[in-house]
C-alpha cells in the first residue's frame, strides 16, 4: 500500500518562465525526470511530500495488519500475513530510497512522521478488531492502493515510477489474497459470514476516502496533473475502484453498505451516496480512533531502537579504525 | 518406521521449536529498531513457520490419525507442546532476541546438515531446505551479537545481560533421552549431544569478536521437552490458539 490522494502539498515554485517552459516540454514529451536533472523547486517539494507520505503509509500500515500475525487462524494464513506485512516494509524501503534521490534522508522523514508534520494514509487510523479486517484490508485497501498506484508507474519522476512498478505487482497479489480471505469467510459458517460483512461495513467508506477529497475541492490537483505526477483525478480513481469492487462484493454475497449505490446505464458506472468528508478531515487532522496509538507505536519502536542503531554505527567505526590500524602495521 | 512413537515425539519437538520461535520473532513485526530488521525478523519467522508446517504435516502422517498441520499447531494443551524452553523465552530487548536466535540457529545448522542424510526421506527433504535457511539465521543473528557486543557501552551491557539470562537454557539443546537415542540409532536424526563441540566453537568464534564470554552453567534449565513450560508460555498459546478455540472446526 498505499498512496492516498496527496494531502496538502505546496507546489509553489520560483523559477523563471523559460526554465518552467523547458521543463514542461520534457514532461509533455513523456521524458522521465531523473535525480540529477534540473527541476522546479515546487516539483521537487511535491514529490518529496508525496513519496514521503506514501512511504510512511507503508510503514504505519504494518501495524494494523501486524496486529493479527500472532493470532492468524491457520499456519497458511499466518505465513501469508507475515509475508504481506514484510512486503509492505519492503515498499517503505524502496520509497524512502526514491525520496532520498530528491535530497532528503530517511531519518529526516522519520522525524517528520513522528512529530506529526508528515502525513500518512488516513485509512490506518482505523482499528483491526477481527480477523476479517485482514481480508477487508487486503481486498479494499490494497485494492484502492492499486488504483492509485498503477498510474504512478508512469509518473514523470523516474525513481518513483520504477519503485511503483515493483510495488504494484505485490499489491495486486495482496488484493487477491485479501479477497480470497473474504470469500472463505463469506462461504463459511454464519459467524464467519457475519465477521466478513461487519468488516466490509467498517472499511468501505474509509477505503473510498483513500482517493482524497472530491475534485471540486482539490486545490493542488492541477499542477500535479500538469507535471504528470498524477494522471487521474481523485474522483476518477474513486469511480474506477467502486466499479471494480462492487461486483466482487456481489459475487461473494456481501452487501456494500451504501443504500444509495446505483448503477447508471448512461455513464456505465456506479453512483455512490454522500461521503462524510468531515469524518475524513477529522481523521487526517489526528482525531481518528487509532491516530495516537499508531504514532505512539512508531515512536516507541524508534526510541527503543536508538541504542541498537547507535551500536551498529559505533561498531562500524571501530571496525574501520581497526582495519586501518592493521593495514598500517603491515 | 520401527519406533513410531519416538519418531512422532521427535517431530513434535522439532515442529514446536520452529513454531514457537517463529511466533516470538513475529511479535516484533512493525516494532523493530530499524526498517531493515522489520524485514529480516519476519523473514526468519517465515522460514521457521514454513519448517513447522512441513514437520507437522510429516508428524500427522506418522501418527496416522488424520491430524493436520493446524490440528497439531493449534489444538494441543500446554503440556503437550515439546519445544525447548529457550525458544519460548520472551523477546526482551533486541539483544535477547538476536542472542536467542543465534543460540538456536547455531545448533540447528549442524543438526539439519546431518539430518539431510536421514533414513526418513521426508525429514531428509525438510532438512535440505531448512539447512540453507538456518545458515542465514546464524550469520544474521551472529553479526548482531558482534555488533551489539562490540558497539557501545550500553549495547555491550545489554548483550552481557542477555548472555546471563539465556545461557542457562542452552543445555537443553543437547539433552538426550530414549527418543533421541532411538532416533540416532535408527539413522533418523543426529544425536544432539554430539553437536555440542561444533556449537561451542561457533559461539566462541562469535563471542571472541563480540567481546563476550561463554559462561559456565552449573544448573541448566530443562523441561520443555517434557512439556514443563514457563509461565509466559500459556499467554503465547492463548494468543496463538485464540481463533481456533473461539471458532472451532471452521475453515479459514
Ligand atoms: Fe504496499
Ligand atoms: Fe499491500
Amino acid at each position: 500500500m498505499y498512496a492516498q490522494g496527496l494531502i496538502g502539498a505546496d507546489a509553489a515554485t520560483t523559477e523563471d518562465a523559460a526554465f518552467l517552459e523547458r521543463f514542461q516540454a520534457r514532461i509533455d514529451a513523456e521524458e522521465k525526470i531523473e535525480p540529477n536533472d534540473p527541476m522546479p523547486a515546487g516539483y521537487r517539494k511535491t514529490l518529496i511530500r508525496q513519496i514521503g507520505q506514501h512511504a510512511h503509509s507503508e510503514i504505519v500500515g504494518m501495524l494494523p495488519e501486524g496486529n493479527w500475525i500472532t493470532r492468524a487462524p491457520s499456519l497458511r494464513r499466518k505465513a501469508a500475513l507475515l509475508a504481506k506485512v514484510q512486503d509492505e516494509g519492503g515498499h517503505g524501503l524502496y520509497l524512502y530510497a526514491a525520496a532520498e534521490t530528491l535530497g532528503v534522508t530517511r531519518d529526516q522523514m522519520t522525524e517528520e512522521l513522528l512529530s506529526g508534520k508528515a502525513k500518512y494514509s488516513s485509512i490506518f487510523n482505523y482499528p483491526t478488531p477481527t480477523w476479517a479486517d485482514i481480508g477487508a484490508i487486503g481486498w479494499l485497501v490494497d485494492g484502492a492502493a492499486i488504483m492509485n498506484q498503477i498510474p504512478l508507474c508512469r509518473c514523470s519522476y523516474g525513481p518513483y515510477a520504477r519503485a511503483m512498478i515493483r510495488v504494484c505487482k505485490e499489491e495486486s497479489f495482496h488484493q487477491r489474497q485479501g479477497y480470497e480471505i473474504m470469500m472463505t469467510l463469506a462461504r463459511g459458517a454464519p459467524a464467519q459470514k457475519d465477521m466478513a460483512q461487519d468488516a466490509l461495513n467498517r472499511w468501505w467508506w474509509p477505503s473510498l476516502v483513500m482517493f482524497g477529497p472530491p475534485d471540486s475541492d482539490s486545490v493542488h490537483g492541477d499542477q500535479s496533473m500538469a507535471w504528470k505526477i498524477k494522471r487521474f483525478t481523485n474522483d476518477e480513481l474513486r469511480r474506477k475502484f467502486i466499479n471494480a469492487t462492487v461486483p466482487q462484493a456481489e459475487f461473494i454475497d456481501l452487501t456494500v453498505p451504501d443504500p444509495d449505490l446505483r448503477w447508471n446505464d448512461d455513464t456505465q458506472s456506479y453512483e455512490h451516496g454522500p461521503i462524510d468528508w468531515d469524518e475524513f478531515w477529522r481523521v487526517v487532522k489526528g482525531h481518528g480512533q487509532m491516530n495516537r496509538d499508531r504514532i505512539a507505536a512508531r515512536r516507541k519502536a524508534w526510541e527503543d531502537g536508538a541504542w541498537v542503531r547507535d551500536a551498529a554505527v559505533a561498531h562500524g567505526e571501530k571496525r574501520r579504525t581497526r582495519h586501518t590500524a592493521a593495514l598500517a602495521a603491515e | 518406521m520401527t519406533d513410531q512413537p519416538a519418531f512422532l515425539e521427535l517431530l513434535l519437538r522439532l515442529g514446536d521449536d520452529c513454531l514457537v520461535l517463529g511466533h516470538r520473532l513475529s511479535e516484533w513485526c512493525g516494532h523493530a529498531p530499524m526498517l531493515e530488521e522489520d524485514l529480516s525478523m519476519p523473514n526468519m519467522a517465515l522460514d521457521l513457520i514454513g519448517q513447522a508446517r512441513s514437520i507437522y504435516t510429516r508428524a500427522g502422517e506418522v501418527e496416522g490419525k488424520g491430524r493436520s498441520e493446524d490440528d497439531l499447531a493449534y489444538l494441543r494443551a500446554d503440556r503437550e507442546y515439546r519445544n525447548l524452553l529457550l525458544v519460548e523465552r520472551p523477546n526482551g530487548d533486541f539483544a535477547h532476541t538476536m542472542l536467542r536466535q543465534f543460540y538456536y540457529a547455531a545448533f540447528m545448522e549442524p543438526y539439519w546438515r546431518e539430518a539431510v542424510a536421514s533414513s526418513d526421506a521426508a525429514l531428509a527433504g525438510i532438512a535440505g531446505k531448512a539447512v540453507k535457511e538456518i545458515g542465514y539465521h546464524v550469520r544474521h543473528a551472529g553479526e548482531w551479537v558482534i555488533r551489539l557486543g562490540d558497539g557501545t557501552e550500553e549495547s555491550a551491557r545489554r548483550m552481557a545481560v542477555a548472555v546471563d539470562a539465556l545461557h542457562p537454557y542452552t543445555g537443553e539443546l543437547f539433552a538426550v533421552d530414549g527418543v533421541t537415542d532411538a532416533m540416532a540409532a535408527a539413522g533418523v536424526a543426529p544425536d544432539p549431544s554430539a553437536l555440542r563441540p561444533e556449537w561451542d566453537a561457533t559461539i566462541d568464534t562469535i563471542f571472541a569478536d563480540a567481546g563476550l564470554r561463554r559462561p559456565e552453567v552449573a544448573y541448566p534449565q530443562l523441561g520443555g521437552r517434557q512439556g514443563c513450560h514457563g509461565e509466559e508460555f500459556g499467554f503465547l498459546l492463548a494468543e496463538l490458539q485464540y481463533m481456533q478455540r473461539a471458532y472451532p472446526a471452521m475453515t479459514w
